[in-house]
């Protein structure tokens, strides 16, 4: 589970053994639980896991929000406990919310948040103009932050995070709520923020095909621990599997190829999971039918972080997604 | 393209609270009228209550307005700030405020910027409401009228601040904020002998009121207002004044520190 990461020098995160527990209707509830991460310069990490596994919870004790119960972490090159105003200054934050004040106006705000970061007045009004072009909100720069669309809130929430170009951006659910168009938008311009500035990216998402598609890297938390940490691709490849689907032309057919070749029988369908599936399905027709049962159709499917998911905790994050809509972390409480 | 510079560099409590003030203040100079629209309920008070007063003390306008007039600046100065708790509150909701904390800023700086903002509002709309006073009998004395808006400016500072402590202290729960607010607000306005004498009320409401920080200020205005520099009660209020800032700034900062 523990990935190898390339020496100490050029680390990001740095954590070692972070726990936060709350109280909560007299007993303890440990909503973080002996974290170790480390992230190096210019890796884009997905932290994925069902609500209230802990994934907020760690990334507000990463950024100095919330301190930890135990444990160390050393964030941009500062120790979120003993320089929590170090940290503050080289990282941007994305939170779950959205960051512009409401009766604020768009291109104020960011002259605020450059003021904040103690950036000078041409400085900040140049990078704000910059960043409003970039980001696409010239439309919108003058106008109430309230006025604007969820996708142009969430952009200008970036936007807001990137005034003082932090080595190392923090994400918290960024595409939630969006639209599939504007979620696409969004990690277009995610995307690009990368290849241009190398800058490092840490997010929490509970969609699959995000962290899927856009990350190197897959930390899956569950329960406040991490629980797998590589390659979505690694991932998929060591818990899952791909899945080969056979139909016979009767049941017992079915449950006689399940028995040869080692897969579950439903009806007249087998499943069978297989490393390197598109390459087995062949073999298996062939095999199957020098034994006198015909497959009469065949299907071979590519896992998903969702079937890595279920392989490490026995359930399945779309499942969890239904029941936790009205549970929300404790620390958002 | 070519890079602009931008990079974060430390800041003091000072650079901070005049960065947390600029950004509360936008709003009002982007959108003055907000601050004219606040102005409707002490107009009415000033428009509706003031003729049933004159009325009532039988005694001539002029004279009338003179005692109630100052009153209302106090009315001004209670109901803009006790409210401004209820914009933090927004904003710990949608997540501005969390996005203040995740910036550098001095926590000391969040609190006092923001109730270092209330000055603004509170010396436009005082004044507004003297001048409206004016053509009605009102005789106003320019040096009175400065220093009484700074003494409210002090209470309003120190009571903005409590208002935002409030609203740290409820978080989530909007309906906590506003019942507090309801429960003092009408309370402390009442006892200060703002809108009526309180000399006619039973006992117990004159030792309500000796204990209400509010009627040292009312009577503070009143003597300013008038150009009397020297009566007892502008000391009186002064002090309500300081104390009322001086507690508030130090709960809010302690609040705004806890912040999560």
């Amino acid at each position: 589970m523990a990935r190898k990461t390339a020496g100490m020098t050029n680390q990001m995160i740095s954590a070692q053994g972070l726990t936060k527990t709350f109280p909560a209707k007299g007993k303890v509830v440990e909503a973080v639980r002996s974290v170790d991460l480390e992230v190096g310069a210019g890796e884009l990490v997905a932290f994925l896991g069902p609500n209230g596994a802990g994934k907020s919870t760690t990334l507000r004790m990463l950024t100095t929000l919330l301190p930890p119960t135990s444990g160390d972490a050393i964030v941009a090159g500062s120790d979120i406990r003993r320089d929590p105003a170090g940290v503050r200054r080289r990282i941007g934050y994305v939170g779950q919310g959205s960051s512009g004040g409401h009766t604020q106006r768009v291109r104020d705000e960011l002259h605020a948040q450059g003021s904040f970061y103690g950036m000078g007045r041409r400085e900040t009004r140049a990078r704000a103009a910059e960043l409003i072009e970039s980001l696409e909100l010239g439309q919108v720069a003058g106008r109430q932050v309230q006025s604007l669309s969820g996708g142009q809130k969430r952009r200008l929430d970036i936007a807001l995070g990137l005034i003082h170009r932090p080595e190392l951006l923090f994400l918290d659910e960024p595409s939630t709520g969006l639209d599939p168009h504007s979620r696409a938008n969004l990690w277009e311009h995610i995307v690009d923020l990368r290849r241009e500035t190398g800058t490092t990216i840490f997010l929490t998402t509970h969609y699959l095909d995000e962290a899927d598609q856009l990350a190197e890297r897959v930390m899956v938390m569950d329960h406040g621990q991490v629980i797998a940490d590589d390659t979505a691709w690694a991932l998929k490849e060591s818990l899952a599997g791909d899945r080969v689907s056979l139909t016979f032309e009767t049941a017992a057919d079915a449950a006689a190829a399940a028995a040869r070749i080692g897969g579950a029988a439903s009806g007249q369908v087998v499943t069978v999971t297989a490393p390197g599936g598109d390459r087995a399905l062949p073999r298996y027709i062939r095999s199957l039918g020098d034994a006198g049962l015909d497959v009469t159709a065949a299907t071979h499917r590519q896992p998903t972080l969702d079937d890595v998911f279920l392989a490490l905790t026995g359930r399945t994050l779309r499942e969890e997604a239904a029941h936790a809509e009205a549970s929300a972390e404790p620390a958002l409480a | 393209m070519t890079t602009i510079d931008a990079t974060a560099r430390p800041t003091g409590f000072l650079r901070d609270t005049a960065s947390v003030f600029v950004r509360e203040s936008r709003p009002l100079v982007r959108d003055p009228f907000s601050v004219i629209f606040s102005l409707v309920q002490p107009l009415v008070f000033l428009g509706l209550f003031g003729p049933l007063l004159i009325g009532a003390s039988g005694g001539d306008a002029a004279g009338t307005l003179q005692w109630f007039v100052p009153g209302i600046l106090v009315m001004v100065a209670l109901f803009g700030t006790a409210s401004t708790g209820a914009n933090l509150l927004f904003e710990m909701q949608t997540g501005s405020h969390e996005r203040t904390l995740v910036a550098p800023l001095s926590r000391s700086a969040l609190l006092v910027g923001r109730a270092l903002k209330e000055v603004v509002p509170l010396v436009i709309q005082g004044t507004i409401v003297v001048l409206v006073a004016v053509p009605f009998g009102f005789s106003l004395d320019v040096p009175g009228l400065v220093a009484g808006l700074a003494v409210l400016a002090v209470f309003g500072i120190g009571f903005g601040a409590l208002s935002y402590t409030l609203a740290l202290a409820c978080r989530n729960r909007d309906w906590m904020f506003w019942m507090v607010h309801q429960t003092l607000l009408f309370p402390l306005m009442i006892l200060s002998g703002m809108l009526l004498p309180l000399e006619d009320g039973p006992a117990w409401m004159q030792v309500a009121a000796a204990i209400n920080p509010l009627s040292y200020i009312v009577g503070a205005e009143r003597a300013l207002l008038a150009g009397d520099f020297g009566a007892p009660a502008v000391i009186g209020g002064v002090i309500a004044a300081a104390v009322t800032c001086a507690i508030g700034v130090v709960v809010g900062v302690r609040a705004m520190k806890r912040a999560r």
